[in-house]
């Protein structure tokens, strides 16, 4: 039983983490906010220079091969920060699923240039009508003469705006699902791009007969539902760590400005009501602190029962416990929380956007509950 | 980072199994997993059982006797046992006047006390509360004059836990009462077959003896059954209170009522006729608890790994004790919710040992149903002792800087 990072995991830990302070000061996020576009080149690449985009590509394929706990250390450094740079969407999601998919010539290839920060991917899965089912996919790939010819519509596709490549999920004929590797610019690809509450944006795809050659259509004939499956796995325990270093930069500027901010003559931290609030949030902080590390720790389990179980548990638990501490550290900050000038608004609205990506706390805690009556049933 | 026992953990988490196995009597087992209240006698056998296999003192040092589990050792301990259905080792001698003993009592007092804390034999209680200080201890007025070579102690203690059964208890006096109030406090043993001892219950609302009110009207105490100096007995609480935190919050009791809570909502029938686990929003509560005592779980092993590399002060305690006690209580309620109607009927003495159930005295009532209402009524009590929850927010909230 170990809770501490390994020597390794915390450098990388503070290495992130220093790099933000220095180069990341929370005016620099506002005034990319205020410009809309929402890219610093200058940032990508120091990001790149510390190894970010390699963490998760796989040693042969010129990257660091490591896994959800380096990945947890990267999320608890930068979530702070809230970083508009792919980090998540690429780094962490698209990189996460070909690196499942690792041995196919064309998804090794993309890896090694994802690792020098060459390219920026993206995954395009979802569409206007799944929600959250990660199986419902309708677009469709046809075979044609030396490769395929995709039609469909996507939604969601985080950072789609600043992403090379689109790493678009469709069924074939014979209902399996394969995954194409698409080029933003390739033609029938049109965005509708959109900002997110948090500042990100995404967009939906409409792909119109977009062609894909032989080489691009990877994770078949079935591997591509289970890889899906892993990285979104480890995609949620990323979301779990990084909202858990919001919630705890939450806390830490709600105590601080409860202490600073004078009514009746005293800090306001002296009343009981205000003090007994704070210490709700600590205890949802903490248990979601400790579903984050279960959720790292578990998300590659070979057992799914317990995989799973650890997912849905986290993302339910800590979706509630972001609700708790985002709205209370607005509320305590009172008209100054309502404002675009404090971080504290940003945080919340990114804790907002966490709890909706891949299953609400609800979804989970239903996706749980099916879980648990199941075992109750074998039991019988 | 990995959530895995070291070998040896397991090893050691196999002999307590092992030692629950063999040892623990099938009479006391039944009773702890049916709810039921257990007697002085089966507290003081499980208790001598231990100190037979050499654990008596589990988290004491060896020098005295000890056995000298770490927090990890104490965490198995707790799980293993309540799994097994063995008593709660009553923590007045064991857990709370022993370490102080350890720590501040005199060669002479820790020969004279604690091999009988060990074995069983001398049952302790506490004396601290009283009817006016309750949270706020350290105004107590129950008050000790030297003469001679005794104090001559004057008061009145309440919310004193067992003490029917016991032969000692510490007591927190005031010896001086001119400085500050926590200044003026000592710490004394007094025999609790000293004349001008009385013990009266308190009715609480279960319908169980589990608690008195102790009267001292001019007992007198050798002045050599003080720990450590006069007036500084506020520090020796102040190390007793902070001292036990491990089984704080009660993950290993929590676990097995709650798989206890799954069996009865597999068997009770809810709304349509389905089984009660099948309930969206029964199932919905119970998912809910399971996955708030997971992380407790957690946060509780963290805080003992924590503990190994260093024993920082800190707001994990009463976090621990918060989260705790608001999972039993919630777990207690489903409990006695499952149970339905059945919960209704009054059966204090369903609570006894070798109470059967019995149709044409209990009618169709479920076995089960029996134990819950008073369980569930009893566990209110989690939130109020050892400083409310509400005082533990008060700390955690000063512990952040406010």
């Amino acid at each position: 039983m170990d809770f501490q990072l390994s020597e390794e995991q915390r450098q990388l830990k503070e290495a992130v983490g220093s790099f933000l302070a220095r180069e990341f000061p929370f005016d620099r996020l506002k005034a990319l906010k205020r410009e809309g576009h929402g890219h610093d080149e200058r940032l990508w690449r120091g990001l790149v220079e510390l190894g970010v985009p390699a963490l998760l590509v796989p040693s042969e394929a010129g990257g660091l091969g490591f896994g959800p706990v380096e990945t947890l250390a990267l999320m608890e450094a930068s979530g702070p920060y809230l970083l508009l740079e792919p980090v998540f969407a690429s780094a962490v999601l698209a990189t996460g699923l070909l690196a499942e998919l690792a041995g196919e010539p064309a998804v090794d290839q993309l890896l090694e240039e994802l690792a020098r920060g060459a390219r920026i991917a993206t995954l395009a899965h979802f569409e206007p009508d799944s929600r959250y089912d990660l199986a419902a996919v309708q677009a469709r790939a046809i075979r044609e003469s030396g490769g395929w010819r995709i039609n469909g519509r996507k939604s969601f596709v985080l950072q789609a705006g600043m992403a090379d490549v689109l790493i678009v999920s469709a069924r074939m004929a014979d209902e399996h699902l394969a995954l194409f590797l698409v080029p933003r610019s390739a033609p029938g690809v049109t965005l509708i791009e959109y900002p997110l509450i948090d500042g990100q944006r995404a967009a939906d795809l409409v792909l119109e007969g977009v062609r894909v050659s032989e080489e691009g259509r990877v994770g078949a004939p079935d591997r591509a539902g289970a890889a899906l499956e892993a990285a979104i796995a480890q995609a949620m325990a990323a979301l779990a760590a990084e909202a858990v270093a919001i919630m705890q930069a939450l806390l830490d500027a709600t105590v601080s400005y409860l202490q600073t901010r004078q009514q009746f003559g005293q800090p306001i931290g002296r009343f009981q009501a205000l003090q007994h609030r704070v210490a709700e949030m600590l205890m949802h902080l903490e248990q979601a602190r400790s579903m984050s590390l279960l959720a790292a720790l578990r998300c590659r389990s070979a057992d799914r029962s317990e995989r799973l179980r650890a997912l849905s548990g986290a993302k339910a638990l800590i979706g509630e416990a972001s609700r708790f501490v985002g709205q209370q550290a607005v509320q305590l900050h009172g008209g100054m929380g309502m404002t675009e000038e404090l971080q504290v608004s940003h945080w919340f609205k990114r804790l907002t956007a966490i709890d909706l990506w891949f299953g609400d706390s609800d979804t989970h805690l239903s996706r749980y509950i099916a879980l648990m009556q199941a075992e109750e049933a074998a039991a019988v | 980072m990995n959530l895995e026992f070291t070998p040896e953990e397991q090893a050691f988490r196999a002999e307590v199994r092992e030692f629950l196995r063999t040892r623990l009597p099938v009479s006391i087992r039944e009773k702890v997993l049916e709810g039921r209240e257990l007697s002085r006698a089966d507290y003081v056998l499980w208790q001598r059982l231990m100190h037979e296999r050499g654990w008596g003192g589990m988290s004491w040092p060896t020098s005295v006797g000890g056995a000298a589990w770490n927090a990890v050792q104490q965490y198995i301990y707790e799980e293993e046992s309540s799994r097994a259905g063995a008593p709660r080792l009553i923590p007045f001698g064991i857990k709370m006047v022993a370490p102080v003993l350890i720590a501040f009592g005199s060669p002479a007092q820790q020969q004279r006390f604690l091999p009988d804390i060990s074995s069983g034999a001398a049952w302790w209680c506490q004396g601290y509360s009283e009817p006016g200080s309750g949270s706020d201890l350290a105004s107590l007025r129950t008050r000790a004059v030297l003469e001679g070579n005794e104090y001559v102690v004057n008061g009145q203690k309440t919310w004193n836990t067992l003490g029917q059964y016991a032969d000692w208890i510490f007591c927190l006096v005031r010896t001086d009462s001119k400085s500050k109030p926590q200044a003026g406090i000592s710490f004394l043993l007094i025999d609790m077959k000293s004349p001008g001892i009385t013990v009266r219950p308190i009715a609480l609302l279960d319908g169980g003896h589990e608690v008195n009110e102790i009267w001292f009207e001019n007992v007198r105490v050798p002045v050599e059954n003080r720990i450590g100096e006069e007036n500084r007995g506020w520090t020796y609480a102040k190390f007793l209170l902070g001292h036990e935190r491990t089984g704080i919050a009660g993950v290993g009791i929590s676990k097995r009522e709650l798989a206890r809570l799954k069996l009865i909502a597999r068997e009770q029938r809810g709304e349509g006729g389905r089984p009660l686990i099948e309930d969206p929003l029964f199932a919905a509560r119970i998912a809910r608890l399971e996955l708030d005592l997971t992380a407790l779980e957690i946060t509780n092993l963290r805080v003992l790994s924590a503990e190994g590399v260093e024993r920082a002060p800190g707001p994990a305690a009463s976090i621990l004790k918060i989260k705790g006690s608001e999972i039993l209580q919630s777990i207690s309620e489903l409990l006695m919710r499952a149970a339905g109607p059945w919960a209704l009927p009054l059966r204090r003495e369903a609570m006894e040992a070798g109470w059967q159930i019995d149709p044409t005295r209990d009618g169709a009532s479920p076995a089960y149903a029996a134990t819950v209402t008073a369980s569930y009524l009893n566990l209110r009590k989690l939130s109020i002792f050892g400083g409310t929850n509400e005082i533990q927010k008060n700390i955690v909230a000063q512990m952040l800087g406010l």
